[in-house]
Parts: C-alpha cells; structure tokens; sequence
C-alpha cells in the first residue's frame, strides 16, 4: 500500500473515530441543554412579546440567535468530520486509479487530510470566537478539500496509460 | 440478467470466494450496509412524503398561533404554542436522524467492508466486530426513532430518556466495532505487510464500475462547491434574517400590527424553506456521489449480465442527479420539482435494491458451489 493510500485510509478512519467520539459526547451532554436553550429563549422572546416588554423580548432574541448559532455549527461539525472521513477512506481505497506520480499523489492526500480536519475545527472554533481567524480557517480548510478533489476527478479521468 | 456457468467460475476464481464466505465479516458487512441504506432511503422516503410538510405545516401554524398570542397579549397560549413547536420539532428532528444515521451507518459498513483484507485479525474476531457493529447501527436509528414516543417514562435521569439511553448504547458499539477494525488495520500497516494484500475486488475496471466512480466523484465535487457557495452567499444572510424576522415579529406583535406579523411569518416560512433546500441539495449529492463511488468497488460480486450493470449504473447516477438538482428547483417550480426529486430517490433505491439483489445472486451461487465441493 503507498504512503498516500495509507495516509487517507489511516486518516480517514482516525477521523472518522474522532467525529463520531465529538457526536457521543455531544448528544450526552451538551445537545440536550442547547435545545433546551433554544427552545427557552424563542418562548421567553414571545413571552415578553405578549407582556409588552420589547427590551426583554430583544434580549431574549440575542440569547436565541447566539444559542442557534452555536447549535447550528456544532451539528455541522460531527456531521462534516464524518462525513469527510468517509470520502478519505473511498477516494483512499480507490487513490491506485489516480494516474499522478507518486510524489504529486501525496501532495493531494495530504491536502485532502488537512482540509478534512482543519475545515470542521475552523467551524468549531467559531464557536468561541466570531472573528474573522476561525472562519479563514473555514474557508482554508474547505478551499483544500475542494482542490484536491479536483485534482484527484482529473487524475482519475486522466487517460489509461498502455502499460496499465 | 442472467449470467453464464464458465464466465461466473472465471470471475470468482479471480475474486477469492473465500473472502465473501457465509457470514464472514465481508459479507456482513457488504448486505447489512446495502440493507441499512435501503431501509434508511425508504424510511427517508416515507417520512418525506407522509410527516415531513404536514410537521412542517403544523410548525408554522404553531409559530403562528404564537405570533398572535403574543399580538392579543395572551401569555399562557404562547406557552401552549411554543410547546407544540417544541414537540413538532422534536418529532421532525428524530425522524431525521433516523434517516440519516442508518444510511451513514450503511455507507461505514460498505468502507469497513472493502477494507476487510488489511484488518490483521482472525476470521472469527472480524466476524464478532462486524456483528457489534450491525447490531449497534441498527440499535441507535431505532432508538432514535423511539425518543418522541418514549420521552422520560421510567427514565432515571431527569433529562435523557430510556430511548435516547439505547440509541447511545448504539453508538457506542458502532464505535468499538469501528475502532477493532482501525487496531486491525494498524497491525497490518506495523507489520509492514499491507504492501502484499491483493484484492480482486479492487482491481475490477468494469464499465459499470468506472461510471460508479467517475460519476461519484463528480457529484461529491459538486456537492463540495455548492456547499462552499452557499457559506459564502447564503449562511450569514441566513442566520441573521431568521434573527430579523422573529424580532420583527415580536416588535410588531408589542404595536399590536397585525400585519407586519402576518408578513413575518410568511417571510419566516420562505425563509425556511430556501434553508432547507439549498442545504439537502448539498448533503445528497455528497451522498449519492459516495455511495455510487462505493458501490463501483463491489461490482464484481453483482450477479447480473454486464449490459445490465451498466444499465442499473447509470439509473443511480441519473437518480443521483436528478434529487439534488430538482430539490434545488423545488422553491420555484413547488411540487412538479417535488415530484422529480422523489423520483429520483426511487430510481436510487431501485438501482440499489437492483445491485442488492445481484449480491444476494452471487452468495447464493458460490454457496452452492461450495455445498458441491463438499
């Protein structure tokens, strides 16, 4: 097995592990008490509404749009993790089709492996802060998915060579 | 469809029917997996067609009904509401993960599948493996399913109930499952013997499976930059309009307009749905494009003539185009897209009941030749 395949199988599927590790954890503990938070702020938002009171209905909307932001992002992550560990895995078992030199094969790997991991933790860390670092990391992350993928649909599309 | 005695014999002698053995780890993995994502699509199917818009009807209406409690300055019906919304909400959300958890845990056991030759254990310890990890994959969709009708009922926690506990268990046997096969795999790459596993499975370059894959891989790039265009246009245009509206609606609800909240809602209610759309277009053309990539590699154990494979090939691709695009289409065009794109799931779930039963072919017929020898 070459050092590319290996490095997307292995990857691929330490990733995956990860992914679904952040999953377990996060439907254990936190999942629960985000709803719980979402669902609290939107009635209390209304609530206030009802009452009259549009300083209390607005702070509550700010409580409902930080809560569904994080919501939203930290749903994306597991799903993202996972999802891209599975693509390595098949573009990693299927990476002998790909007709580069072995040295521009590992360069895509690689890209593809770092975009995998670097592209949910730039969303993760948005999380925590909702500046402009984590979302390049984002943007980095998926800019090197998007990439190597190409270069893996030409090397793949790429014609038979006669000794193959 | 049917398939020549001598050509069959050439193909498995090729394949090494040892591989696919009764209940080897391989085959377990490669029907389950097959078997998981049909039950996943049509479960995805039926709650699409029979819960998906009335849930997301009777949403609207809670939300709505809220909105005018709050208009009427009736505090204890907005309660009421919210707590259908939260319900509804509830049940849509479970239903999804549902649908989604069984196909990817469909899609993992195809993976784990392929990569059975590198899993450096006994027959038997990746047989086990593969049983726990069916046996979790099919726990924690049902239990999932269950967490709406069971709620806290003898539950000893305050907020998980006996459904969400099962559904975790679940999880947590797909996980040591997967992590056996990773220390399997990590033994053979220290072993340094990797390099001498062949697989016959892998080097098939059939027309049916050269489609697979080059269509797959073009639909997961797609996927992968309309994903990327929609974090760039729509995301944060998203996120701070469903903000917006909900706030407009309360301020106009304090001024007792009736009006500006009856807007609201229905920008809330376009709002949603452009949500929902552009984000499922995404999701299944990655996913399409996987699943025909996986199936290219299993193509050899498809028992069906080679006109027919390419055939039933290009049914899954044409269905995995047809979903996501008509999906797009559906804001616009309403149900006449709608329609398409259901029809486009059909054709993938007739493609891949159609390559499940070719499978089911071949078992049978290299368990009968293996009775022969016997």
């Amino acid at each position: 097995m070459s050092g590319s395949r290996r490095l997307l199988i292995g990857g691929g599927i330490a990733l995956a592990l990860w992914g679904m590790a952040y999953g377990l954890w996060y439907a254990v503990f936190v999942e629960h008490q985000v709803l719980n938070g979402i669902g609290v702020s939107l009635a209390a938002a209304f609530d206030a509404a009802a009452s009259r009171s549009p300083g209390d209905a607005e702070t509550a909307f700010r409580n409902y749009e930080e809560a569904k932001y994080v919501y939203d992002r930290q749903v994306d992550v597991h799903g993202h993790w996972i999802g891209l560990a599975m693509l390595l895995i098949v573009v990693g078992i299927a990476f002998d089709r790909v007709r580069f030199a072995g040295r521009q094969k590992l360069v895509l790997a690689s890209a593809l492996l770092a975009g995998a991991a670097i592209f949910p933790l730039g969303v993760l860390l948005q999380t925590f802060d909702h500046g402009a670092i984590p979302r390049g990391i984002a943007i980095l992350g998926s800019a090197l998915v998007i990439a190597a993928l190409l270069g893996i649909t030409l090397g793949i599309a790429g014609r038979e060579a006669p000794s193959e | 469809m049917g398939f020549s005695k001598s050509s069959f014999s050439e193909k498995t002698h090729k394949l090494d029917a040892s591989s696919f053995a009764p209940l080897s780890a391989r085959r377990l993995l490669v029907l389950g997996g097959i078997g998981l994502i049909l039950v996943g699509m049509l479960f995805g199917d039926i709650f699409a067609v029979f819960v998906l818009h009335q849930n997301a009807a009777r949403v609207g209406a809670s939300l709505a009904a809220a909105a005018h409690a709050a208009l009427a300055g009736d505090r204890s019906a907005v309660l009421a509401s919210f707590q259908d919304v939260g319900s509804f909400l509830e049940n849509r959300g479970t239903k999804v993960d549902t649908h989604v958890h069984m196909i990817d845990f469909g899609y993992l056991a195809l993976m784990l599948a392929i990569l059975q030759p590198w899993i450096a254990f006994e027959e038997k310890a990746k047989r086990d493996f593969a049983w726990l990890f069916l046996a979790g994959a099919a726990l924690l969709p049902v239990g999932v399913f269950l967490i709406h009708y069971v709620g806290l009922a003898y539950s000893p926690l305050q907020t998980i109930g006996w459904a969400s506990i099962f559904a975790d268990l679940g999880g947590l046997l797909v996980i040591l499952a997967t992590l056996g096969f990773l220390l399997g795999l990590l033994n053979r790459f220290r072993s340094h013997a990797a390099a001498h596993v062949k697989d016959g499975l892998l080097s098939d370059r059939s027309a049916a499976g050269r489609l697979l894959l080059g269509g797959g891989m073009v639909l997961v790039l797609a996927g992968c930059l309309h994903g990327a265009y929609y974090a760039a246009v729509d995301l944060y245009r998203h996120e701070a309009l469903d903000s917006s509206i909900l706030t407009e609606m309360a301020k106009a609800a304090v001024a007792n307009d009736a009006g500006t909240v009856d807007r609201s809602l229905g920008a809330y209610g376009q709002l949603q749905g452009d949500k929902a759309v552009k984000i499922a277009a995404h999701a299944h053309s990655i996913e399409f494009g996987l699943l025909a990539m996986m199936l290219a590699f299993f193509q050899p154990y498809v028992r069906l003539r080679e006109t027919w494979k390419t055939r039933w090939a290009y049914v899954l691709i044409l269905g995995s185009v047809l979903l996501p695009v008509c999906v797009l289409m559906e804001l616009r065009y309403g149900l006449v897209a709608g329609g398409l794109a259901d029809f486009g799931g059909l054709l993938v779930i007739l493609a891949l009941l159609a390559m499940w039963i070719g499978i089911l072919r071949y078992t049978g017929q290299l368990d009968s030749q293996a009775g022969g020898v016997r």
